[in-house]
């Protein structure tokens, strides 16, 4: 067993865990947050993506002990994000979620997106989500949403 | 699909890290981003006695610049590289190569030594790196050496590195003015793993005329004199695609039609995608 403190939604965490827990076991199961999802567990359905020092990361092939000292953020805390807000707006009025799976992720990733690229097209976005896997929704209300949040911030000269 | 238990060490420095991994009663394994590691052990892969987390040894996060060329520290991410964040001695060939690997969220753990050590025949920096010329050092208890990247892999997730050895750092040679870098990276899907690499190098300055063709089914094929592939006039550099399909069948690679057509056509495709570096 290990013992590790990171900071967890702004939070300082000290925990102890076994080597092999996974980051996202480790923040369902120990800590509750239980809006970070698991699909695949081996790093490409994109799921269990959250921020590790605000880089979006797989958290199902990230190590809970390899996390000491670092700052992890997965959606529960970006509840206050002014951009998540829009983001979440989006989402729910371009029907860019059906059964949710995916959302979280989905949010986490759009959002990077977002910040790192203004100027993205449709197809650069796409692109952009290619490791977040969509069963529901054929993935047009997401680009839509992204689009969306993106031009709104150009007009606003953001 | 969890890992089998396994110990868990995070060495500050160097020979900290050359120590465990020569520890002989341990199974160790190295784990920097952790993104082939990290699927490998969720799935059982792989059972490792010790995990030796690399990740925190400062000499392997640095970033060297002189004129020769680039040194990227093993722990370099493929982030880092994509975004620019490290200087360019390739005239923009490493970020264009960097953002092509997997997905943005891989990128941003994975780094350019796990991707070499770990040795995936389609792995993007093996085939790429061995186009452009770049070394790795490597560090082990008997000291340092340099191995040219066409050298390092020898088979499928296997390298030259011995047990206890680990990947330093990259050395990057620096591209003339007027090299030009081709690269083509041939999936249905974006960001899966590759199914044919095509990487092509013209240095004229420096007498450097290299192809590689990548995602084989085991080591890529690096033609380290490419003329031929050129008509015979690397002036003309214009490529003749059967001179090509014998040297690579000359040199092993697969009979298998589609797995022809494939490699045949990336590098095809890297030499019309050739601009200046």
């Amino acid at each position: 067993m290990k013992t590790i403190t990171l900071g967890v939604n702004g939070k300082e965490v000290t925990a102890t865990v076994e080597p092999r827990l996974h980051l996202a076991d480790f923040l369902r199961e120990q800590r509750l947050l239980t809006g970070t999802h698991l699909g695949c567990e081996h790093g490409v359905c994109g799921a269990c993506t959250i921020l590790v020092d605000g880089a979006p990361s797989r958290s199902c092939i990230t190590l809970a002990v390899a996390c000491d000292g670092a700052d992890v953020r997965t959606i529960e805390g970006l509840e206050d994000d002014a951009l998540m807000a829009e983001l979440r707006t989006a989402f729910s009025e371009e029907h860019a979620l059906q059964c949710g799976y995916c959302t979280p992720a989905m949010l986490i990733t759009a959002r990077d997106i977002v910040m790192r690229l203004p100027d993205a097209d449709d197809r650069r976005v796409r692109v952009e989500l290619s490791g977040n896997m969509c069963r529901c929704t054929g993935y047009m209300g997401i680009v839509n949403a992204i689009r969306r949040v993106l031009d709104e911030r150009k007009r606003a000269g953001a | 699909m969890k890992p089998a238990r396994f110990d868990y060490q995070r060495p500050a420095d160097l020979a900290g890290a050359v120590a465990l991994l020569g520890d002989g009663d341990a199974f160790a394994k190295v784990l920097a981003g952790g993104q082939s590691l990290g699927p490998m052990l969720n799935l059982r892969l792989v059972h490792p006695g010790v995990l030796v987390d690399i990740t925190r040894i400062p000499e392997l996060a640095r970033v060297e610049e002189d004129a020769d060329g680039l040194v990227l520290g093993a722990c370099v991410t493929h982030a880092a590289i994509e975004d620019g964040r490290v200087p360019d001695v390739t005239g923009g060939a490493l970020a264009e190569v960097a953002g092509g690997i997997a997905y943005r969220a891989v990128r941003n753990r994975g780094t350019i030594g796990g991707s070499l050590a770990h040795a995936d025949p389609a792995s993007d920096w093996t085939s790429c790196l061995a186009a452009i010329g770049a070394e790795v050092v490597v560090c082990g208890a008997a000291g340092r050496r340099t191995v040219a990247v066409a050298d390092f892999m020898v088979g499928v997730f296997e390298t030259v590195l011995a047990p206890e050895e680990i990947v330093e750092a990259v050395r990057v040679p620096r591209l003339s003015p007027g090299a030009r870098f081709g690269f083509y990276k041939f999936c249905r899907k974006t960001g899966e793993f590759a199914h044919a690499i095509g990487a092509v190098l013209h240095d004229p300055e420096r007498s450097v005329l290299r192809a590689v063709i990548g995602a084989t089914d085991s080591t890529p094929i690096v033609l380290g004199d490419a003329t031929e592939l050129f008509g015979g006039d690397a002036a003309r550099v214009s490529f003749d695609r059967a001179a090509a399909a014998r040297l690579l069948e000359e040199r092993g690679l697969s009979d298998d039609p589609f797995a022809r057509q494939v490699h045949l056509t990336a590098l095809e495709r890297a030499v019309e995608r050739m601009h200046p570096a």
